[in-house]
């Protein structure tokens, strides 16, 4: 297919959804026969999670191939729900299994439900179908780990809670789901939690993303106070009704979840430190899906951010800020991992800022949130097997010319490279591009913003992949002997990169239809034709991966040479972030922590002991006239019980 | 008459204690067991009682017993059980045969002798519940005094260092706070007396007489000072942790996991309904203390270095939430409360017990002693990660059901109350993980190497908390049904009601509406 072709279906694809859609009332049917059993999505990965750990060494043997059962077994009940849901009216398709009441108290009244609908479905899909193919990827990579079977109990919990999360119909039950992957995360992180490093950022990532379920506790409570309901249809379709100034409130503590889970600035620093877990994990959990849950979030939420303009505003600045942050970073890091994960930073940076712009950029951000969750996966995979075969070397300067030994992971890995930049007609650009278009129509600075962030992007993915596969090769002595990885491990990097491929192309117009009954639906108006906006993103592309190419293909020092720019000294620093956090946070609240303590046994017990003392020298003089203590105890007591008795006939009159 | 279930509940570990205590000196295996049975038994009993329970019934207390005690006081052995209590007493009799269970070995090289651990272990449940099950004032009072002297001697006796130091400290407080109450007890009867021309301590009697509001405010500090330093509240509390630390973790269990909810169960069930302007009026200072305790226990948490203090500080913030819930003067906030001191019972309990676990093993209480223990222990250190996870609440599990319905409830009435409140829960992932990290992580520290396992004994001990915890968490509604009636009873003698939401539904459409319909018949039906 050529360039021009492309265009066209754009083009032509656009044209058919010139009409804007409203998203229709909330109110999903009762599920019923299909959709009745839609309790197994979360029943087959937990009762997976749930033998592997109860079962204990017992399971060691079949439990890896029990676990992608399990997981294998939700895809299939996802595309049975999603092919039956095809066959229903778009209004139709909305279903909601109640299954048992949960916390009733009052007028509060949160179900144990689920909520099954076109955005859900997406999820559910994505979720299960990238999660089965890591849980196979996992059989190779994690082949020789004495706990390989706690890992794969670790990964369907992790599928199982991200189930719950995108399926749940209140938002306390999200919640649930929420702090559950939350849990997976800090598993998998620590999951060779012998090594300090791994053991310090999985606390790091759950107490940061504490602070972000701090948000949505109190979002929680304010929707609970303001709509008297917790569930989406309770909530959300009162939104309209509600006082502006709480709208705004709720809107920015949704935000606030959102910015801890999905690493959006200023909760972002968690993220490169996730990434000391096995590789699978960063690209299920840290790329593809549990850090995309923010977005989900707050496209769940478009009828509240419909409402306050205000915290739209501050939900596409905060995707713009980290859109840059996480560009930044990701130009200046060396470790493979650390690279690819300013580039997810940066890359959720795009959806945040597109379910910022409302109703012009649902659709799209779910859409990029997507096609990244394949070719970010895919590329972790493929990062995966690099240091597979590099014997678990990240440092990209160690690495160089992989492409004549590793001809398949060159290859899949190029794909999302592609997709990535947006390059024509991969995955990247029928998503990116649209948020860029839909980013310009609202704001021109935004615009911009994500504009430059596509060559920026174009640069350090380059930069990686010259770094990497390219150029003559830098491998230290141990490494000598790179080999490309067995076949359990290149299917899924295959197959994710068949989809970084063509994604994008199937799913352009065809998501717009699919999701604008939930989210609803707006054409941009831009003043230019998008086909100039189209070209002009690719011609930052080519710029920014020419710069790249020609500064790389060359010779790399070994050694990042330390006379740099101070940007690329403070993006190497993660520009700051957890200095930041540890000057502002940390050090004061060690200081808090201890001087409580000192406070609490030298002042309130101080005072406590000190009356002691003083009563002390009192009772030493009364302990002459008692000699035993049981029997100076039976006397108090026989002296309590006269003063009772008297005190009540005192009284009774 | 019909059968005495609570008498008959209170007085068998009683007559276990005698037993045992009859026992020859050597039979300490024999004493053990028979503990366990004569624990057992009113466990048994509990939930046949708890089965015939009637949530909805319109009296306010069932399985009553009332004989006359002191007529001329008008005071009489009364007992009886709603929806609160009922909790609370299941809550003791589920907790002390697991202690015993996990207590096996800790008397054996005790000061005291085996067989009278045990039985003050008994005697410990016996007051237990008693205290909850008295609906007499005065009978209360004698249960809430009582209970003192076998925690003294539990912690003097079998404590580890600086026990005397320690039990006497609990004493004192104990004993200051007992004093107050005792004053605003005999108030009460004296405007009992005023009021009604014969003096009562009838808790119901109690709850219908006008007290004027400046009276009430008299006798409701006595009340709930010395609840206060029960439960305890910043900043009565510093002789919790002295106590924890020094007391067998057994002992420690009780004490923190049911003898301090004696405070919070009296604040709920003796200061609301008796003397509710009272309550009211100092509700928002009550609710300051609270959030002062819940960041200040929790801060205090992430600073310790001694593990039994440790958890000792995550209980005072803790209890902070159940003093917070309860003074919010919700519906939400008073269940939640209510279904957190059992929660709290049984996830501080794990902690105390699995503390021992590694205590026994390490002979150290120091945190810093610890490292690397999943490596050699993985099963003891994954229970030790839940039960951890309990404690800071982790969605699914029950203590956040009942934390988020204390935070929801009171940010009702108390909005920056409840947003100061919520960031305890960045305070108590802090608390636990950084824990658990010092502990079971990293390389395995010198001295841990040769540490075991979980054994299957210890195992029994804890897994039932852990399992009723997630259960509990996933399917309150058992426990949630029995307690809102209750709850619903002291809102309405607190004369306190829900505030309206601000958003009027919109009128809903027929599919809608029906929902709303069949999930309020599902709530209906479900109650019945």
């Amino acid at each position: 297919m050529n360039l021009t072709q492309t265009f066209a279906s754009v083009v032509a694809s656009s044209q058919i959804d010139a009409n804007n859609i409203e998203p229709t009332v909330n109110n999903p049917a009762v599920a019923t026969g299909a959709f009745s059993y839609m309790w197994l999505l979360l029943a087959l990965p937990l009762l997976g999670a749930a033998l592997l750990l109860i079962g204990g060494k017992r399971t060691d043997k079949w439990g890896p191939y029990f676990a992608i059962a399990m997981s294998c077994g939700a895809f299939v009940v996802g595309a049975i729900m999603y092919l039956k849901m095809l066959g229903l009216p778009a209004n139709d398709r909305p279903v909601n299994l109640h299954i048992w009441d949960w916390v009733i108290v009052g007028r509060f009244q949160a179900p144990l439900g689920m909520q099954l609908d076109q955005l859900s479905i997406v999820f559910v899909l994505l979720i299960t179908f990238v999660g089965s193919l890591i849980h196979i990827y996992s059989l190779g990579y994690m082949k020789h780990d004495p706990e390989k079977r706690k890992f794969f109990a670790y990964l369907n919990l992790f599928v199982a809670a991200m189930l719950l999360l995108v399926t749940a119909d209140s938002y306390l039950l999200l919640y649930v789901g929420w702090e559950g992957v939350g849990l997976a995360s800090y598993l998998l992180i620590g999951f060779w939690m012998y090594k300090p490093t791994a053991a310090t950022a999985a606390k790091k990532a759950f107490v940061v993303n504490r602070v972000g379920d701090v948000g949505l506790s109190i979002a929680i409570m304010l929707m609970f106070v303001t709509f008297g309901s917790v569930t989406f249809p309770g909530v959300l379709n009162n939104a309209a009704e509600g006082n502006p100034t709480t709208m705004t409130w709720i809107g920015l503590m949704l935000l606030l979840a959102a910015c801890g889970k999905s690493a959006q600035f200023p909760l972002q620093s968690w993220l490169l430190d996730a990434m000391e877990g096995p590789t699978p994990v960063s690209a299920l959990i840290h790329a593809a899906t549990m850090v995309t849950a923010g977005v989900y979030l707050i496209v769940r939420s478009g009828p509240i951010f419909d409402a306050t303009p205000t915290a739209r505003t501050v939900v596409m600045i905060v995707g713009a800020i980290t859109l840059m942050f996480g560009a930044i970073i990701g130009c200046a890091k060396d470790d493979i991992k650390k690279a690819l994960a300013g580039s997810t930073m940066s890359q959720i940076g795009y959806m945040i800022l597109a379910a910022g712009l409302g109703p012009v950029g649902y659709v799209f951000a779910i859409f990029h949130l997507v096609t990244h969750g394949f070719f970010k996966a895919n590329m972790f995979l493929g990062a995966g097997s690099v240091m597979h075969g590099m014997n678990d070397q990240l440092d990209m300067r160690r690495f160089g010319a992989l492409r004549k030994v590793m001809v398949i992971t060159f290859i899949t890995f190029s794909c999302g490279w592609l997709a990535i930049m947006g390059v024509p007609p991969f995955a990247g650009f029928y998503s990116k591009d649209k948020i860029i278009e839909a980013a310009f129509g609202v704001n021109w600075i935004v615009g911009a913003v994500a504009l430059l962030g596509a060559g920026i992007t174009a640069f350090y993915m380059t930069r990686l992949w010259t770094m990497t596969f390219t150029g003559k090769s830098r491998w230290t002595e141990d490494n000598k002997h790179p080999h490309e990885s067995s076949s359990v491990m290149w299917i899924p990097m295959a197959i994710l990169a068949f989809l970084s491929v063509v994604a994008g192309f199937m799913l352009a117009g065809a998501i717009e239809t699919w999701l604008a009954p939930v989210t609803g639906f707006e054409e941009t108006e831009l003043a230019v034709s998008s086909l100039v906006m189209e070209a002009a993103s690719l011609a930052l592309v080519i710029i920014g991966a020419t710069i790249a190419y020609l500064q790389y293909r060359r010779d790399v020092p070994l050694v990042a040479p330390q006379h740099v720019s101070p940007l690329t000294v403070a993006a190497r620093h993660d520009l700051y972030g957890d200095a930041f956090n540890e000057e502002v946070f940390m050090r004061p609240g060690q200081w808090l922590t201890r001087s409580l303590v000192f406070f609490d046994n030298r002042g309130i017990d101080g005072l406590v002991n000190g009356i002691a003392a003083a009563l002390g020298g009192l009772s030493g003089r009364m302990r002459r006239i008692q000699t035993g203590f049981a029997r100076s105890y039976a006397l108090s007591m026989l002296g309590g019980a006269v003063l009772v008795i008297a005190a009540l006939i005192l009284v009774r009159t | 008459m019909s059968f005495p279930w609570l008498t008959t509940i209170g007085v068998i570990p009683l007559i276990g204690a005698f037993v045992i205590m009859l026992l020859p000196k050597a039979s300490n295996e024999l004493a053990k067991r028979l503990a366990v049975v004569f624990s057992v038994i009113p466990l048994i009993l509990v939930i046949a009682m708890a089965l015939q329970f009637d949530a909805d019934s319109t009296a306010e207390f069932q399985f009553v017993e009332s004989h006359s005690w002191i007529r001329s006081f008008g005071i009489s052995y009364s007992v009886g059980v709603d929806g609160i209590s009922l909790v609370l007493i299941a809550l003791s009799v589920i907790l002390v045969p697991l202690v015993i269970l996990a207590a096996w070995n800790d008397a054996d090289d005790a000061m005291g002798s085996v067989k009278g651990y045990f039985a003050l272990l008994l005697i410990l449940e016996t007051f237990m519940v008693g205290v909850f099950a008295a609906t007499d004032v005065f009978l209360f009072y004698v249960f809430f005094e009582a209970m003192l002297i076998p925690v003294y001697f539990l912690i003097g006796r079998y404590g580890g260092p600086g026990r005397q130091y320690a039990a006497v400290k609990f004493l004192l407080y104990s004993l200051v706070g007992g004093l107050l109450m005792l004053a605003a007890l005999i108030g009460l009867y004296v405007v009992s007396a005023q009021e009604l021309g014969t003096g009562t301590f009838d808790f119901t009697t109690l709850t219908n007489l006008n007290i004027d509001p400046g009276t009430q405010k008299l006798l409701f500090l006595g009340f709930f000072i010395a609840f206060a330093i029960k439960a305890p509240l910043v900043p009565f509390h510093t002789w919790l942790p002295d106590a924890a630390a020094a007391s067998t973790p057994g002992t420690a269990v009780l004490l923190v996991g049911v003898l301090d909810k004696v405070g919070t169960f009296g604040m709920i069930k003796l200061c609301l309904p008796i003397f509710p302007a009272a309550s009211a009026f100092y509700a928002p200072v009550i609710i300051v203390l609270c959030v002062v305790g819940i960041l200040y226990g929790a801060l205090l948490a992430i600073g310790q270095t001694d593990l039994k203090r440790l958890i000792a500080y995550t209980s005072i913030s803790h209890f902070g939430f159940i003093g917070l819930g309860i003074f919010a003067m919700t519906t939400q906030g008073q269940s939640g409360s209510t279904f957190y001191m059992l929660n709290h019972g049984f996830s501080t309990g794990a902690l105390f017990l699995i503390a021992g676990f590694l205590m026994t093993r390490r002979g150290s209480r120091l945190v810093a002693d610890y490292g690397g223990v999943y490596r050699v222990a993985p099963v003891l250190a994954g229970l030790f990660l839940i039960a951890g996870l309990s404690s800071l609440s982790l969605p699914g599990l029950s203590s956040f059901v009942s934390e988020f319905l204390v935070l929801v409830g009171t940010f009702e009435k108390y909005t920056v109350a409840a947003v100061i409140a919520t960031l305890g829960i960045v305070l108590a992932a802090i608390y636990i993980l950084y824990l658990y990290q010092r502990t079971m992580t990293g390389p395995v520290k010198a001295g841990c190497e040769k540490m075991t396992d979980i054994k299957g004994r210890e195992a029994l001990a804890i897994i039932p908390m852990l399992v009723l915890l997630v259960a509990l968490g996933v399917y309150p509604k058992p426990v949630l049904d029995v307690i809102n009636p209750a709850v619903d009873r002291v809102m309405l003698q607190t004369g306190q009601r829900d505030p309206e939401p601000a958003v009027k539904p919109l009128a809903e459409s027929g599919p809608a509406k029906q929902e709303a319909q069949r999930v309020v018949g599902t709530v209906e039906g479900g109650a019945r």
